[in-house]
């Protein structure tokens, strides 16, 4: 595009080196020469390198990445004022993000001086957590704490008996068997298994995994992609985490027979960026195994898990979630059917098709006021109950489930058998499979705040429902709690519940009330 | 094929959506972000109308009808909506040059205080950084038209951008530098198509300011650009006997609105006299 007017600023050699690192040296006549392929889908890696190397994106950094790739400068300016963890201005090559969300509010966070605060960083069974970001020739994240213990549970495990059993995440299996027996029943038998079994989505729509799989095998339109949405930011959730950093190799072997099954030329797997662990241990297992899988890397946004938000941001766009339909399975990433799977979700598979486990578990993450805070796998119907005596938890005066987008149960309401059936019938979602203990001394006021915060921060900003009905949420609940109220809240927080629900245009707007309202209508909390 | 809106059946063309076929029956849907000339981007959500057995409401402006849609356009649901988006937009941002959401704000009886006088706004100062057109992000409401018309649907120049998030989602050019500093070639398309005056061409805000706008005093004299051979029709807007404003039919096939710098800004010679 040689007459796009560009930035006027230069980068230095070691942005200018971090940035071809991902576009790839310049070539002096690709000004003449038309390109077959559009290279935007590398604007956020190349933000992220010079960042990493500098410590944020600078003027001479943003300008040259846009004339690599071939973007408008006001285009890579609005893509990188979108993610939360992209810097453009100037900051310390190293940097605090400490965790105020959920579990690690109610485990005392506090932002010292000169550090971030940060939304869920995932890391909720070592709470209170944060992450240190180390810009420079050699970049690296450090998480904080940066290890704890492995499992608190140890038997009845299924999807994660490999890790409980010590497996080495850094070497591969000997063998990927069930790959091998993937390919000795051929795409379609595999797809008929898949369907006959009782899978769903583990992302928290609980969609079921054969329909999609089959809907994607059978598009005539070419090619085939499978994203996987690693991207798990709903406060509270950490499974996807545990099964990316202890069991790469599962998850990358779970995307092949995806990809063999429903025709994929080539797989993504999209991790949140406060992930480092998971980064590394993924890229090894990809590197190793030579699968055709390629992993790529958020900036900071919650909502880049909707699917639609998360292609945008892979093609390089904001991540702005798309209107639906078209659905994924016809019109995806790059425009191309697309196959969309949670982490949890693809490591059921090679159980389904080496029919080693016939139980339909899932995973739960377990935090806040609990002696025995982690991941726990059970089988779909077990109690809430048992799961909060496995984990040691307070006697609470509330559970929220699902996480931020989820809603608070009451301590009567303890006995529901954890299914989907059984979360609806309740009046709430298995969601990600988030359960936060609030016990006795914990301030339930203060978790609806955060909430509201959490979900005006993280609104993509597109549709007016959410980007302005988020804030005056906020606004009303901060009324409430300071006791200076018109008189009206309750109704007007009711208003917004129903017009973020019913016309936002993504999950993240229609579910953004829904916490709140639980808390308010079933715990009485700012009633 | 046949859907349902309203409790009336009727054919409707494949690939026509809900507001097309909903407007072919006269009922009237209120939009702000749609424009006939741009790609639906359906983030207003004023248009959003009930499907049966669909979850939530859904955007009449970009959904496909299929057939044996049932489509209700006036229900309760439909309304709180609307209303709740006009109010929402109301209490956020400075309407008071927009003609249509204000009639939807009446039409919806939407209440915009009703979140009280603290409620966070995106009140600023005005951008006033050229003499051709003026920004005035008070009154945006981030209907992405502007965008859209200075890129692939019309200018492909990409001089603006939304940049930020959430409310702080905002429009921008990169870095945020001044126009004259930007891409931006000032065909002024983006103008054209503000559904709420927060863009607005030098010469209308220089009059609003001294309080000598009278629109309905304005006639509207339709004739052929002078310029080049392209041909495009103008809308010249006199006040005075003199030009005013400068804009372009939409549903003219060569131009759908849009115009370039001269064309659209460079009227000022015809009422020039030469010093006696």
């Amino acid at each position: 595009m040689p007459d796009l007017k560009l930035l006027e600023a230069e980068p230095t050699q070691a942005e200018r080196d971090a940035i071809d690192a991902v576009a790839g040296v310049a070539d002096p006549f690709s000004d003449r020469v038309a390109r077959s392929r559009p290279r935007r889908h590398l604007l956020l890696p190349a933000l992220r390198a010079a960042q990493r190397r500098v410590g944020w994106v600078t003027p001479g950094a943003l300008g040259y990445a846009s004339r690599r790739l071939e973007v408008p400068p006001a285009d890579a300016y609005g893509v990188a004022t979108f993610y939360a963890l992209i810097a453009l201005e100037e900051r310390p090559a190293e940097v605090l993000h400490v965790c105020t969300d959920l579990s690690c509010k109610l485990a005392g966070a506090e932002v010292p001086p000169g550090a971030h605060p940060s939304p869920c960083l995932g890391l909720c069974e070592r709470a209170p957590a944060s992450m240190r970001t180390i810009a420079g020739p050699e970049p690296r994240e450090e998480q904080i704490p940066p290890t704890s213990p492995l499992l608190p549970q140890t038997s009845g495990l299924k999807l994660l008996r490999r890790i409980a059993e010590g497996n080495d995440p850094e070497s591969p299996p000997a063998e990927f068997a069930a790959l091998e027996r993937a390919r000795e029943l051929g795409p379609e038998r595999v797809l008929e298994l898949v369907k006959a079994s009782p899978l769903l989505g583990r992302g928290g729509a609980a969609f079921p995994t054969g329909v999609k799989w089959e809907a994607v095998a059978r598009q005539p339109a070419k090619p085939h992609y499978l994203v996987c949405n690693a991207d798990e930011s709903e406060p509270g959730t950490f499974k996807d985490r545990v099964l990316m950093e202890q069991d790469p190799f599962g998850l990358i072997e779970s995307m092949a027979i995806a990809m063999y099954a429903t025709g994929c030329e080539k797989g993504f797997v999209y991790v949140r960026a406060e992930y480092p662990l998971a980064h590394e241990r993924l890229q090894h297992a990809i590197d190793v195994s030579g699968f055709d899988i390629e992993l790529r890397i958020g900036a900071g946004a919650y909502v880049c898990g909707e699917e639609t938000a998360l292609f945008q941001s892979i093609e390089g766009y904001r991540g702005e979630p798309r209107n639906k339909p078209p659905f994924p399975v016809e019109v995806g990433l790059f425009g191309k059917p697309t196959v969309v799977n949670n982490v949890e979700t693809l490591l059921n598979v090679p159980h389904i098709l080496l029919e080693d486990d016939p139980r339909d578990t899932r995973l739960f993450c377990v935090s806040g006021n609990v002696a025995r805070p982690g991941l726990y796998e059970l089988e779909l119907g077990t109690p809430l109950s048992e799961l909060l005596e496995l984990a040691g938890a307070e006697p609470p005066k509330a559970v929220l489930m699902g996480g931020a987008a989820g809603s608070f149960l009451r301590p009567d309401q303890l006995d529901l058998p954890l299914s989907f059936e059984g979360a609806r019938e309740a009046g709430t979602t298995l969601g990600s499979g988030v359960v936060i203990v609030y016990g006795e001394d914990a301030d339930l006021v203060d978790a609806v705040l955060r909430i509201a915060e959490f979900f005006r921060d993280e609104s993509c900003g597109q549709c007016v429902p959410c980007r302005i009905g988020t804030v005056r949420q906020e606004e009303a609940l901060h009324r409430l709690a300071s006791g200076r109220t018109q008189g009206d809240e309750i109704a007007v927080l009711a208003d917004l519940t129903q017009v973020m629900r019913d016309a936002s245009i993504c999950g993240l707007g229609q579910t953004a009330a829904n916490a709140v309202d639980s808390a308010i209508h079933n715990l009485g909390v700012l009633a | 094929m046949k859907i349902t809106i309203d409790g009336v059946t009727t054919d409707v063309q494949e690939g026509s959506t809900i507001l097309d076929a909903a407007r072919q029956m006269g009922i009237d849907t209120p939009t702000l972000c749609y424009g006939d000339t741009l790609t639906p981007v359906n983030v207003c959500r004023v248009c959003v109308v009930e499907v049966e057995r669909s979850r939530a409401l859904v955007p009449a402006c970009s959904r496909k009808v299929e057939e044996g849609m049932v489509v209700h356009t006036d229900s309760e649901r439909v309304r709180t909506s609307r209303r709740l988006v006009m109010e929402l937009l109301g209490s956020a941002v400075d309407l008071s040059t927009a003609p249509e959401a204000l009639a939807y704000i009446e039409r919806y009886e939407a209440k915009p205080d009703r979140f009280g006088p603290d409620s966070l706004t995106v009140a600023q100062a005005v951008k006033v950084d050229n003499e051709l057109y003026v920004r005035d992000y008070s009154k945006c409401i981030l209907c992405y038209k502007c965008v859209e018309a200075c890129g692939v649907d019309h200018q492909n120049t990409f001089a603006i951008t939304v940049a930020g998030r959430g409310f702080g989602a905002h429009i921008s050019t990169e870095l945020d530098v001044p126009l004259p500093e930007s891409a931006c070639v000032y065909c002024g398309n983006c103008v054209a198509v503000c559904p709420t005056g927060a863009l607005m061409a030098k010469s209308e805000f220089d009059l609003r300011e001294a309080g000598e706008w009278r629109e309905e005093e304005q006639a509207e004299v339709d004739t052929v650009c002078p310029y080049c051979g392209v041909g495009c029709n103008l809308t010249l807007h006199v006040q005075d006997d003199a030009i005013v404003k400068v804009t372009s039919p939409d549903d003219h096939d060569v131009t759908r609105g849009n115009l370039c710098i001269k064309g659209r800004f460079g009227y000022r010679y015809v009422q020039t006299r030469k010093p006696a």
